[in-house]
């Protein structure tokens, strides 16, 4: 590949990450061991619910090894956790926003909740000690399903949230949509469940934190998507110390999925006791308390009806949500079943009515907020679910249904707030059904049928809404923080040029699709570019990396940076070349005297900016180091269509997925490799989702039921069928990539392709209703209670 | 109580005294520091720990050190020669069968004992054998494919050696 081109957009250049990941040298949170290095475990709490009577630490404060040992009642001047959303409700009031103590204080509130934390020497020991703590519990009766815990007469959470309810919130015109539904044609009726998901990045979650009395500072090694954020909640919030005294650093991290967005108590704990303890403490979650202390996702119970006309054109959809927030509220939990989910319910299509209203209740499970998806995975899964039943019972054919009600005008202005900037779905649609080989699709049917088996084919007609934006808007809707990010680009005097990113990259390979970016603009190799990101120490403030946003927020951000390099390096160019500033252009890495061959090379203008003897210092600075913030102006709108086609063997209730094909419009792609295998792990998660994973608490003593990789079945290589892949473009209007954001989408269109194919599959025996996930036991339930 | 253990590592000899409870993949990582070896569960369940004990692959969460004594091990650390990849390695890179990096290192090890065991893999072998190693990036679709990549380059590199 000739990097030195701007060919380099587009390429499938392999990743810069790589060599250090393929060798073991790369460097994640637990593999960074400090000098004199304590380490810590948390006690938590084996009860869903309980008042704490009393805490004797005496003996574990005594055993071999212990530095300290730390309760709530130590942490004195230490807040809760905050919470990033404000959810006003539709009784005009804020949304019940309860304390989430770093350390249980009073009560816990779910299986896991952080009592005690110990700190030893050894991790050995620190473990010894926690078994010592005792803690006297009043046990209380919980509850862990969203709807329970509404009733009247359910076990109350929080003193400060009666009833359980965070708030009851809705978008739309209800009154608009009574009206459509009055005159419909038909109605179809749909009741569904999003089962609740436990992310599960291979990384646990971890966390190193050191004092320093010298200059009285901190360092905090944490798995975070987000170091700069991290750092803001928990100094200026939380722990009320300096911004500046603090330095996190996320080194490489082994995959986030939403779970590493969050400030999370043990992080926060851990600064806490580092300067009482006067040594770097390590963390590292086992397993088991992935399980338990990660934030979970989804946990929705939906009902929804759609309003259609009798050529089978959507008049208007009515959506009534309950979501389950989790024991406390996450950093953006109050969010995700609102904001990111109630505004996706147009989907493609052109329902002039659209009205949402939302519950979120408190449980005693792990808190809930993003995971990959955030909210969209939900709203198209009750989008393509009912437009599939209604296709059914319509008697129309699912792309036939799909396709009366796309939207093929823009911008649209959808009724739930968002504006859609551009799309082509007829595109992916039918590059889909192409790819899917929809044809031969009843010839295999037909096969599977002389061998007793049931075939179905699935489709999910997706919109997500990535880069979340503006900030003001935002703001209004109640977000605590910016939505910009940041990018700095440093060039050397040499001319090759360090990136510092406020994005992070935790898989997503930033470090070899950002240095495309700019190795293209610039004209100079991909090898001269190094993508520094995720300490704050030495990147510019900025939101770091969710909802699908790097490359087409932190990249923009870089562009913008790019522009001022470029302009700047005109100036010196002109000087250099004794031509006005307005004559030079900057073409493949060459500033040019437009119209003659007189031209300067980037090397050698960087080099006269740090070495600027011959330079206009009475009008110019010297270097060549720019910094940008951008603020998107509008979401991004990746769209696509998903189609899955199962085989079930009844005899077995197992679902084989025979065949996953996604055709996704992600705008403009940098590194097409990336942007594919970004689609094949979001598909893998999203038919994890309808075919394996589901957290259950025991619905009597809120125990987490599935607390282990053996309880817990995330997809394995022998679960999951190769993908057929392909992309159409429509490149974003408002942003100077035209990139719309690629990480999300496999999760989102796929749960629904999955369960629409296994609801095909199922309707030859009569069925019509079925929820997530499709394991063998539960579908093989579902057809021999249809048979008998 | 203290024992004393001696093994090879990645060609080099190793002793040490370490407590007869350590498991293998702490020794390896605390006191070898050979941090490539990951620790993605406590259940023997995401093969992020898989090393070579005496040519076959295991996960070095479920092995006590001591279990290795007079054995040799090689982990993702003793793979390049000479800062070249392994076939192996460059297979996964060329077909982008990581992402996050953490399962990385157990997968490749895997894949060389599956390639070992089953030197003409079809896809279907190839996900079977890979079914105690998880990743949660790649949905395993370019993991597949670089183990069959791989496993045709070592298999070239093997007739070259041959001739």
């Amino acid at each position: 590949m000739g990097a030195n081109d701007k060919g380099v957009i587009g390429e499938r250049v392999l990743r810069k990450e790589d060599a250090r990941f393929l060798t073991g040298t790369g460097q994640y949170t637990d593999d960074v061991t400090l000098p004199h290095q304590a380490y810590a475990t948390f006690l938590r709490s084996p009860h869903a619910h309980a008042t704490i009577r009393g805490i004797d630490t005496a003996s574990a404060a005594k055993a071999p090894g212990v530095l300290a040992v730390y309760t709530a009642a130590d942490l004195k001047g230490v807040n809760g956790l905050p919470c990033g959303w404000l959810i006003t409700g539709t009784d005009g009031k804020p949304m019940n926003e309860p304390p989430h103590p770093v350390l249980a204080s009073g009560k816990v509130r779910y299986v896991g909740d952080p009592v005690a934390v110990v700190v030893a020497e050894s991790i050995t020991q620190a473990k010894d000690a926690a078994e010592m703590i005792e803690v006297d519990y009043d046990v209380l009766p919980a509850v862990v399903n969203p709807v329970d815990a509404l009733k009247a007469g359910a076990p109350q959470i929080h003193a400060e949230a009666p009833g359980n309810k965070c708030y009851t919130w809705a978008l739309g015109d209800k009154a608009a949509v009574d009206a459509a539904f009055a005159k419909a044609a038909h109605v179809t009726k749909i009741d569904i469940v999003n089962n609740r998901l436990i992310p599960n990045a291979i990384e646990p979650r971890a966390a190193n934190a050191a004092y320093n009395a010298a200059d009285d500072a901190y360092t905090l090694y944490v798995t975070s998507q987000n170091p700069h954020v991290e750092r803001l909640l928990m100094t200026a919030f939380v722990l009320g110390l300096p911004e500046h005294k603090v330095r996190v650093i996320a080194p490489d991290v082994g995959g986030g999925f939403g779970s590493k967005i969050y400030l999370y108590p043990e992080e926060t704990a851990l600064v806490w006791a580092a300067k009482h303890v006067r040594r770097p403490i390590k963390w590292v979650a086992e397993r088991s308390e992935s399980f338990l202390a990660d934030a979970h996702g989804r946990d929705h119970v939906t009902h929804a009806e759609l309003a259609l006309d009798k050529d089978g054109k959507f008049l208007a959809l009515k959506v009534q949500t309950t979501a389950a927030m989790g024991a406390y509220l996450s950093t953006f939990a109050s969010c995700i079943p609102t904001i990111l989910y109630a505004t996706l319910l147009a989907g493609q299509y052109t329902t002039p009515a659209i009205w949402c209203e939302v519950t979120a209740a408190f449980t005693n499970t792990a808190p809930v907020d993003a995971y990959r998806g955030a909210g969209r995975p939900e709203a198209t899964y009750v989008v393509e679910r009912i437009v599939h039943q209604a296709a059914v019972e319509m008697k129309i054919a699912q792309d036939d249904i799909r396709r009366r009600n796309f939207v093929r005008t823009f911008p649209y202005q959808t009724p739930v707030a968002l504006l859609y900037d551009i799309g082509d779905y007829d595109a992916c649609l039918d590059e889909a059904m192409r790819i899917a080989d929809v044809k031969g699709f009843a010839a295999r049917r037909d096969a599977s049928a002389k061998q007793g088996k049931l075939r179905g084919l699935g489709y999910a007609s997706y919109i997500e809404a990535c880069g979340l934006a503006p900030s003001n808007i935002a703001g209004a809707l109640g977000a605590r923080a910016g939505l910009f990010e940041a990018g700095e680009v440093r060039v050397n005097p040499t001319g090759s040029v360090s990136v510092f990113t406020g994005s992070h990259s935790h898989g997503q390979g930033h470090e070899t699709t950002f240095a495309q970016v700019v190795a293209a603009r610039l004209g100079i190799p991909v090898e001269n570019v190094d993508v520094v990101h995720g300490d704050t120490g030495r990147i510019p403030f900025g939101m770091g990396t969710y909802g699908s946003r790097s490359l087409s927020v932190g990249g923009t951000a870089i562009v913008k940076a790019l522009d001022k390099v470029v302009a700047k390096g005109k100036k010196i160019a002109a000087h250099l070349l004794e031509a006005a500033e307005s004559d030079i252009e900057f073409a493949d890495g060459k500033f040019t005297v437009a119209g003659t061959d007189r031209s300067k090379a980037f090397g050698e203008v960087a080099l006269a900016a740090y070495v600027p003897h011959n330079y206009p210092l009475d009008k110019l600075e010297p270097g060549l180091d720019e910094t940008a913030f951008y603020d998107p102006t509008n979401f991004t709108f990746p769209a696509g269509t998903h189609i899955c086609e199962v085989e079930i063997d009844p005899e077995t209730g197992v679902v084989k997925v025979d065949r996953f094909s996604a055709c996704d419009d992600f705008g403009n792609i940098i590194n097409p490799m990336i942007v594919e295998g970004q689609v094949h792990g979001g598909v893998a998660q999203g038919i994890g989702q309808a075919l394996l994973e589901n957290c259950v608490y025991d619905r009597a003593t809120g125990q987490l039921l599935t607390g282990s990789l053996m309880d817990y079945a995330l997809p394995r290589a022998d679960d999951l069928p190769s993908f057929e892949v392909a992309t159409k473009v429509t490149p974003c209007t408002h942003n100077p990539l035209g990139a719309k954001g690629c990480g999300e989408a496999g999760a989102i269109g796929a749960p629904a392709a999955l369960m629409n194919a296994v609801l095909d599959a199922m309707a030859a025996r009569g069925i019509q209703h079925f929820d997530m996930p499709a394991t063998p036991h539960r579908v093989w339930s579902a057809l021999n209670a249809q048979r008998s | 109580m203290s024992a004393t253990l001696s093994l090879t590592v990645n060609g080099k000899a190793v002793s040490a005294t370490i407590d007869p409870r350590t498991l293998l993949v702490d020794f390896l990582r605390q006191n070898l520091g050979l941090t490539g070896v990951h620790v993605g569960c406590d259940t023997a369940q995401c093969g992020a720990c898989t090393v070579h004990l005496d040519g076959r692959a295991v996960k070095s969460c479920n092995v006590l050190a001591m279990q290795a004594a007079g054995a040799k091990v090689l982990t993702i650390e003793g793979l390049a020669t000479d800062g070249e990849l392994h076939p192996m390695q460059a297979a996964f890179r060329e077909c982008h069968g990581l992402q996050c990096g953490f399962c990385t290192p157990g997968m490749v090890m895997s894949a060389l004992d599956l390639c070992a065991r089953h030197p003409h893999a079809d896809e279907a072998t190839i996900r079977a054998e890979l079914e105690g190693n998880l990743c949660r990036c790649t949905g395993y679709h370019n993991i597949v494919k670089a183990v069959k990549q791989g496993a045709a380059a070592m298999g070239q590199e093997a007739r070259h050696g041959g001739e």
